[in-house]
């Protein structure tokens, strides 16, 4: 985590421009909401998110707040989560969302289909073993059932059922009766997921942040 | 037996006699004998003919069908126009005269189905998703077509055209009509950006075509134009197009509102939604506003809320209806249009038809091209030069063109029959020659193919998961994008308006789960025609994958949760427990759910 001047510096500013893809008008943008969120220190902590007004009806909120401290979406071998991120892990989180440039090989879009899909991953995989599992599946379901009313833990269940069934018929087909299916893999959720284009379905447009905007 | 002969025979003559008799005191006037069989054509002519043409109409679509290779080549609105040909000349060797497309008859009657139709099923998502893009194809590119053909046909004065005729044909000849692009369409199975691209815009530019031909047509008679008449004309614009989405709009939450209470009358269900949407098309073309926008309005705005409080069956018999009539209609459109070419008057002008079949050609072109390069900067999917390509030659010509050009009142307009000659060449021109080769065309350029739709529990999970995940990350940054409204937007409607025309406990239900029901729904009725053989078997079967959790869960055994919300019953009852093994797809309702997915597609 680097320590920042007061006064943004053009050399760190290319520095992540480079690491995450953003231009550096972006970065500026994006570095006054870190320092209205994180009301001017250095770093942020959960409960500054936690503040944000528009996230408070969101049925996932939580999971989303996770998603910031989560040292998987760091870098590629992180454990574990921290209590504190500094802007650089800010940003790397938000370059998740950025779209795709308009002229990419086929392997940069597969990556980067590859990569929001880690993301997404990520965010299910709580404990962190590889593998989305039944209770960790229902548990997502529910939170998005959460806000919707009281239809209870029962029908969240019985989705959850059916969609790990769907994923196991088409990732694993045929299987013997002794057999369990463990849970979802990476592979098989990227599997399941092919329907939806995701590296155009999910991102942002950074393009258009206003500064009169970002005071509230 | 003489005895029996004798007595009959006295009987006959006892009988007739008294029967002749009785005529002749009864009518002394008339010495005719009572006709036993009478022909009254006059009293039925009407019902009569017009039951005849429809049946026609089906039956040819019957035809073609059992002709597949004719089928799979020339589609279909070719071969109805060259049957429309055919019949118009035969009436005419038969010495009578063909009738014309009446426009009456074609927007009141002809028109709404079709476009109530498209409006109902439209697929809400890609279309809000490229509003942008459509709208700009829609205003703009139809506003640059028509100025573009009017004013280069004036520089050309073929046959002393003045300016404002040009700019009126301009208008008419330049709007792509939404029955021809479906009719084309609905066979080449392009993929859904482009379908929804060329279709959204061919709905839309109805507003502008409206407003444009009214201008042109009151500019013409009045004889002059101001600066002030143009202002007018903009606002004129703003107040069709929102005038006409506004009344749809009115009407389609009536149609909801009205469907919460029908739970006691189901039969009559389907009735209130198609006269609720012929009113709001009514109501609009009373006040020269946009009726096809006005249906649009109507159908999108009441299906969600309609198709909750609605039986299983009401929906079905709605769709079936709807697509019957859309096909009829259809079917009859391209055939009236054969029966006019060889009716109406043609005043046939060879510089005037060439200029025009090439300024279309050429002013569609240079005006998606010309109008991608702009949108391209704000869209997140750009569009290709073969997308750009599809949608030019999309462009089809068809009845509205016509039926426009034929309202125009020969007093102010003498050259309106080389119009109607022109307008059909363009149309003919554009179904057939682009029609036919479009198809090809797709094929040869490689062009994405629609996706098959297949219903998957993870998809609409993970839709639904980012849906909420974007608006979250956007409320991070602080920035107010698109995602964050449309959350607004589904907060409010879940909140407010759900819960005034969604009767009972359905308004309460999530997306979700009524996604997933409607799921379920489909599957157990794949699961009953692919058993219906076999026998129910209520034994759990033997290959059975299980879940870590220590849960059994068998593989593909289905259970059935109520459709009444609130008392959705998880727990799995015993004796209606199906048994699939995952690996076979049942092949015989294949049939059923591609039938149902083509159904939204109207292909039979």
């Amino acid at each position: 985590m680097g320590s920042f001047q007061s006064l943004p510096d053009d050399h760190q500013y290319r520095t992540l421009s480079q690491k995450t893809g953003f231009s550096l008008e972006q970065i500026a943008i994006l570095h006054n909401r870190f320092k209205q969120l994180s009301q001017n220190e250095e770093t942020l902590r959960r409960d500054d998110l936690k503040t944000i007004q528009d996230l408070e009806s969101n049925p996932i909120r939580s999971q989303i707040i996770e998603a910031f401290f989560d040292r998987r979406n760091f870098q590629k071998d992180g454990v574990g989560s921290v209590e504190e991120i500094g802007f650089e892990e800010f940003l790397t989180v938000m370059s998740y969302f950025r779209a795709p440039a308009h002229h990419i090989t086929e392997e940069q879009r597969e990556e980067m289909r590859r990569a929001k899909l880690r993301f997404l991953f990520n965010m299910h995989d709580t404990d962190n073993d590889g593998t989305i599992t039944l209770e960790e599946y229902r548990h997502v379901v529910e939170e998005l059932l959460s806000r919707s009313g009281a239809l209870g833990r029962e029908t969240a269940k019985g989705i959850a059922d059916a969609a790990m069934l769907e994923v196991a018929s088409i990732s694993v087909g045929p299987m013997a009766p002794d057999e369990f299916y463990e849970g979802i893999t990476f592979e098989h959720f990227l599997k399941i997921l092919k329907g939806i284009e995701i590296e155009t379905t999910m991102h942002i447009h950074f393009l258009n942040m206003d500064t009169s905007v970002l005071c509230k | 037996m003489r005895m029996r002969m004798m007595k009959m025979l006295l009987l006959l003559g006892l009988c007739c006699g008294p029967v002749c008799c009785g005529q002749n005191q009864s009518d002394p006037r008339d010495q005719r004998v009572f006709p036993v069989l009478s022909v009254n054509y006059d009293y039925v002519q009407m019902p009569f003919e017009v039951s005849l043409w429809i049946l026609l109409a089906s039956l040819l679509k019957l035809g073609f069908h059992l002709l597949p290779r004719l089928s799979a080549v020339v589609p279909e609105s070719c071969l109805l126009i060259v049957v429309g040909l055919l019949v118009g000349g035969l009436i005419r060797v038969m010495g009578k005269k063909p009738p014309v497309l009446d426009s009456q008859l074609f927007f009141l009657c002809l028109l709404p189905p079709i476009i109530l139709d498209a409006g109902y099923f439209l697929p809400l998502r890609p279309f809000t998703e490229n509003a942008g893009t459509i709208l700009s194809f829609a205003v703009l590119g139809t506003l640059w077509n028509t100025f573009f053909t009017g004013a280069l046909l004036y520089a050309c004065r073929p046959a002393a055209l003045e300016l404002l005729p040009c700019l009126l044909f301009g208008s008419i000849v330049s709007a792509v009509d939404p029955v021809a692009v479906l009719a084309v369409f609905e066979e080449i199975h392009i993929n859904e950006l482009l379908h929804i691209l060329v279709f959204g815009e061919s709905l839309l530019n109805d507003a502008v075509t409206v407003v444009l031909y009214h201008l042109f047509e009151e500019f013409a008679h009045a004889g002059e134009v101001t600066a002030g008449d143009v202002f007018l004309g903009v606002v004129c614009f703003f107040v069709v197009a929102l005038g006409g989405v506004l009344v749809g709009g009115v009407y389609g939450v009536l149609a909801a509102f009205t469907s919460r209470f029908t739970s006691h009358t189901r039969v009559i269900e389907p009735l209130f939604v198609f006269l609720y949407s012929y009113m709001a098309y009514l109501s609009a073309e009373v006040f020269h506003l946009s009726g096809i926008m006005a249906l649009i309005a109507c159908g999108v705005i009441m299906r969600p809320y309609v198709e909750a409080n609605i039986s299983h069956k009401s929906y079905t018999t709605i769709k079936y209806f709807l697509k019957m009539w859309s096909s009829v209609s259809e079917t009859l459109i391209f055939v009236f249009l054969g029966v006019s070419t060889v009716a109406g008057p043609h005043a046939w002008n060879w510089t005037f038809v060439t200029i025009t079949i090439v300024l279309c050609l050429l002013s569609r072109v240079l005006g998606v091209v010309g109008l991608t390069f702009i949108i391209n900067k704000y869209r997140m999917v750009k569009l290709s030069g073969k997308d750009q390509f599809i949608v030019a030659y999309g462009g089809l010509r068809g009845a509205i063109a016509f039926s426009l050009a034929f309202l125009l009142s020969s007093d102010d307009f003498p050259m309106k029959d080389m119009f109607l000659t022109a307008i059909i060449t363009v149309i003919f021109f554009t179904v057939f020659v682009q029609g036919m080769t479009i198809r090809p065309l797709v094929d040869l350029l490689a062009v994405k193919k629609r996706k098959e739709s297949k219903c998957s529990i993870n998809e609409e999970i993970h839709t639904q998961f980012l849906e909420h995940l974007l608006a979250g990350i956007e409320g991070v940054c602080g920035h107010y994008g698109h995602h964050h409204w449309r959350d607004k937007l589904n907060r409010f409607n879940k909140r407010y308006i759900k819960r005034c025309l969604i009767g009972g406990e359905r308004s309460q239900e999530p997306q979700l789960v009524s996604f997933y029901n409607k799921m379920e729904l489909k599957q157990a009725l794949m699961l009953l025609e692919s058993n219906s053989s076999a026998n129910l078997s209520t034994a759990v079967t033997a290959a059975a994958p299980r879940l870590e959790s220590g849960e059994r869960l068998r593989s593909g055994s289905f259970f059935f949760s109520e459709r009444s919300a609130g008392e959705v019953n998880a727990r799995r009852k015993p004796s209606v427990k199906f048994s699939l093994e995952p690996p076979k797809p049942p092949r015989g309702p294949e049939h059923l759910l591609e039938e149902d997915e083509e159904l939204m597609h109207r292909r039979h």
